[in-house]
């Protein structure tokens, strides 16, 4: 592999991180959901550079599932679904957003710290790949624990799925049926929680989750 | 042989799932438990084919399930066939029994499909030649017993029992898992050829303190015992004679197949906390016997003094194996697996007695039941085979493995090591305590039962029990007697078994004069079961002959105080409380912290007097108590994670995961 290869390898998931910083960053949920479909976008990207580098086509047939779903369908159905919710206002954070993002560069570096002695025997690609793959589940994470609206819960499970399937396309791959399921499995995450929104909000008028604990008699 | 018994298997479980849908009638479930003695007496042939097989290596069965890494291997070498033996054909008698109580059930349903089940699980550990195999038996033994714990569960006490005996149950199967796992080395080697073939270094002390705690928990030993008394009564009589008869049984063998095949070479110091907690296991459990007045109890606490003095002599086999004295080891083992095919007869024996007893008058406890002698001949009868046998007296079988015993310890002085050479006597004299306590106990259960006047109704209308009972009851008495009338032919069968497992064989018996057994040699002692047994019968016959002629026959006329018995209630009488109360006066202010306190109304005053005795159980107190205070509190504080909210949560995946990764990056 010549170190250009590596290099663009490296900016695609490197870009990843980045976006998921950014993700970490928004505060409107519109940007909110155009990031995330660049956040998708270079996934995509990223695992097409492999499915090229590997030559391994069926990885192509994951990037395009990661570009059209993630990158178009789910954006767009959830961009529908803030409108006629309306709440494209301001995220409730419980974290405010300087703590939160100093919180996740020591994240990456955590997982730096622990992927590139652990994965000793493989090539530096895989290993520094492997490593930006674990920021960006961690980033998902972190998102899901520090924002209180649903909405931008789901953007936080999704970002960690791509960062998950960033792990699989750099470690030669999963098996395609592996990879459709998977793809399959978060459609219908995100229909089942498409319909749960729509289902708080008729229960509960916001679909800001605070409201869920306050029924249960706490907070 | 192999083949055989690992269909036998099979087809026990089988006969479980049938259950479920047999178990609707009673027709159905007498076939099951007629199925259950069939196969059981087969497996018990088979088994005892293989044990008398003049150096038949091990042929194992290959079944290509088990775990990821590995499969299945099932087969009966020496040790496991003598184990076999005697746990199917307690089993197959048992199932005899409970063809007639069959037909009593209350709720067959709950009863039928686990037992056998629960045969089976036990036929597997026996079977098993690999870890996995023997812990999925363990397992499998363990829950279907459970399940027949918990049958007649509208008790809340029998729904205690059944939790703490899950508790244990579940933590035992633990150590053992852990015991395996040092067993089987870094390699995970798991069938019992590549342990024995790795000898995994070092680690031989900690298996044999998990041992201890995993069979000893199964078992019974003092302090592991507290489940046994619990869960051993709450079953029905059948399963309760097999729980205590057998299933201890297999506790026994998976001590003696973890520390004797395949933790290595013993250093000596093993023996000093086997009979240490052996010789406390006989003591207490006699000594809780006979302060307790309800007859399956006071029969399972007899199973925890009974374990004791088994593992007093695998002790004792220890001790002399370590020290290179192999016929002296072969002397104490043999006495010690000799022991656990008596009690395997006599305690099925009596726990069937005792559930014909509660099937005839639905009293377990003593002080409500009396003069069944002659309401219940046959029982009785064979009840008092047993009680004769537990009691180690001649010429039943339980007195020849408890001679064997004392043989073995009348050899310690031969031992190097000072320690065991002065603890050898000293649990010597513990076993000789409690086999004079167990005789006085038994004399309280058969005498308060038994004899005397009936105390309640219940008592005096019971009717004697059906056909099948009585005959299992009375073959077991048979066997009983057998084995103790000609002990030889079962030591010789135990040779290979004793060569197995510490080395060497005891000479041969059944060739001696006057079927008797010569243990060491005949200038030291002998015994001959035979020539007691006929010495016995008369003496008997000529005492009731001095009787019957000298005695007048002539029409006596008795005064109204006669023997005590001035007021014709039967309340008047002895009973086991006062029976207990002398043993209760030596030993209780210090092991059971008895408190008697009288209460007498003043002269003049009509009110009645009290007498009320206070026992605790100390083992309890001092162990379980504040482990359950532990949990308890612990439980009280995790409590509030059950309602925190989602985020919460994730926030607390989160961190375990990241805590987890930082422990990841800086551990090397």
């Amino acid at each position: 592999m010549s170190p250009l290869d590596s290099d663009i390898a490296h900016l695609l998931a490197g870009s990843m991180v980045l976006l998921s910083f950014l993700l970490l960053y928004q505060d409107r949920m519109f940007a909110l959901l155009n990031v995330f479909a660049f956040h998708a976008f270079a996934l995509a990207g990223s695992v097409a550079w492999q499915a090229f580098e590997q030559r391994a086509p069926h990885l192509f047939i994951t990037a395009l599932i990661a570009l059209l779903f993630k990158g178009v369908v789910i954006p767009v159905a959830l961009r529908r679904i803030v409108v006629r919710l309306g709440i494209h206002r301001t995220i409730d954070t419980v974290v405010s957003i300087g703590p939160t993002m100093l919180f996740g560069i020591a994240l990456v570096g955590l997982s730096i710290v622990v992927m590139l002695p652990v994965t000793q025997a493989e090539g530096a690609f895989v290993r520094e790949d492997l490593a930006f793959a674990l920021s960006v589940v961690l980033l998902g994470f972190l998102m899901m624990v520090t924002r209180r609206n649903a909405v931008s819960q789901v953007i936080g499970f999704m970002s960690l799925e791509n960062g998950l399937v960033l792990a699989a396309s750099g470690a030669r791959g999963m098996p395609l049926v592996v990879e459709i399921s998977v793809g399959f499995s978060v459609l219908i995450a995100f229909i089942v929680i498409g319909i749960f929104l729509f289902r708080i909000r008729e229960r509960f008028d916001t679909v800001d989750l605070q409201a869920l604990d306050m029924s249960r008699g706490e907070s | 042989m192999s083949q055989l018994a690992a269909s036998g298997v099979g087809f026990l479980l089988v006969l479980s799932v049938l259950g479920i849908f047999a178990a609707r009638r009673a027709s159905g479930s007498r076939l099951i438990y007629a199925a259950c003695a069939a196969v059981c007496a087969g497996l018990a042939g088979a088994a005892l084919l293989r044990l008398l097989a003049p150096a038949a290596g091990l042929e194992s069965v290959e079944i290509p399930v088990g775990l990821p890494l590995g499969r299945t291997f099932l087969g009966l070498d020496a040790l496991s066939a003598a184990f076999a033996v005697i746990i199917n054909l307690a089993a197959s008698i048992v199932s005899g029994y409970a063809i007639g109580y069959a037909a009593r059930a209350r709720e067959p349903q709950r009863v039928v499909p686990f037992y056998p089940a629960f045969i089976a699980g036990m036929n597997l550990v026996l079977l098993a030649q690999d870890a996995f195999s023997f812990l999925v038996g363990w397992e499998l033994m363990s829950l279907a017993s459970w399940a027949l714990v918990v049958s007649e569960h509208r008790s809340p006490e029998n729904r205690r029992a059944a939790l703490v005996y899950l508790i244990m149950a579940s933590g035992g199967a633990l150590t053992l898992l852990l015991a395996f796992g040092l067993l089987a080395g870094p390699e995970g080697g798991y069938s019992f050829e590549a342990i024995r073939r790795l000898r995994a270094p070092g680690v031989g002390p900690i298996v044999l303190l998990l041992a201890l705690l995993g069979a000893g928990s199964k078992a019974g030993l003092v302090p592991l015992h507290a489940w046994l008394p619990l869960a051993h009564p709450a079953a029905p009589s059948h399963v309760s004679a097999l729980m205590s008869g057998v299933m201890t049984k297999v506790a026994v063998y998976g001590f003696v197949r973890l520390v004797f095949d395949l933790a290595g070479a013993p250093a000596w110091w093993w023996s000093v906390p086997v009979l240490l907690i052996a010789a406390i296991t006989a003591l207490l459990g006699v000594l809780y016997a006979l302060m307790e007045h309800d007859l399956k109890r006071l029969l399972a606490y007899h199973t925890v003094e009974n374990i004791g003095i088994i593992f007093i002599g695998l002790g004792l086999a220890l001790a002399f194996e370590a020290s290179g004295l192999r016929a002296a080891a072969a002397l104490a083992f043999a006495a010690a697996i000799f022991h656990v095919f008596n009690h395997s007869l006599f305690k099925s024996l009596l726990f069937m007695g005792s559930g014909a007893v509660l099937n005839a008058t639905g009293e377990r406890d003593m002080e409500h039941l009396g003069g069944l002698i002659r309401r219940m001949p046959v029982t009785a009868v064979a009840f008092l085979a047993g009680c004769i046998a537990i009691s180690a007296l001649p010429p039943f079988n339980g007195f020849v493995s408890e001679w064997l015993t004392f043989q073995a310890i009348l050899l310690s002085p031969q031992l190097p090591q000072w320690v065991p050479r002065l603890l050898v006597p000293a649990v010597g004299a513990t076993l000789a305590c409690s086999a004079a306590l167990a005789a006085a106990c038994f004399v309280k259960a058969f005498g308060m039962s038994f004899l005397g006047r009936p105390r309640t109704v219940a008592a005096s209308s019971a009717a004697e029990t059906d056909r099948f009972s009585q005959i299992a009851m009375l073959s077991l008495a048979l066997l009983c007697l057998l084995a103790g009338i000609l002990p030889g032919f079962v030591l010789d069968s135990l040779g290979a078994v004793t060569q197995l497992a510490v080395g060497a064989k005891l000479a041969p018996q059944s060739a001696q004069a006057w079927l008797r057994i010569v243990p060491i040699d005949i200038h030291r002692s002998a015994y001959s079961g035979l020539f007691v047994f006929v010495m016995i019968l008369l003496a008997a016959a000529a005492t009731a002959f001095v009787v019957r002629r000298v005695a007048s026959h002539a029409l006596r006329r008795s005064p109204a105080w006669d023997c005590g018995f001035p007021d014709a209630s039967p309340a008047t009488q002895y009973t086991a409380g006062s029976f207990a109360q002398p043993i209760r006066r030596v030993f209780g202010s210090v092991v059971f912290r008895a408190r008697e306190q009288v209460t007498l109304p003043k002269p003049g005053d009509t009110a009645v007097a009290r007498l009320q005795v206070e026992l605790r159980d100390t083992v309890w107190d001092a162990l379980y108590a504040p482990i359950i205070r532990l949990v308890a509190a612990t439980a009280e504080r995790l409590n509030r994670m059950q309602f925190l909210t989602i985020r919460n949560y994730l926030t607390l995946v989160f961190a375990a995961l990241v805590a987890l990764l930082i422990i990841v990056g800086t551990w090397r």
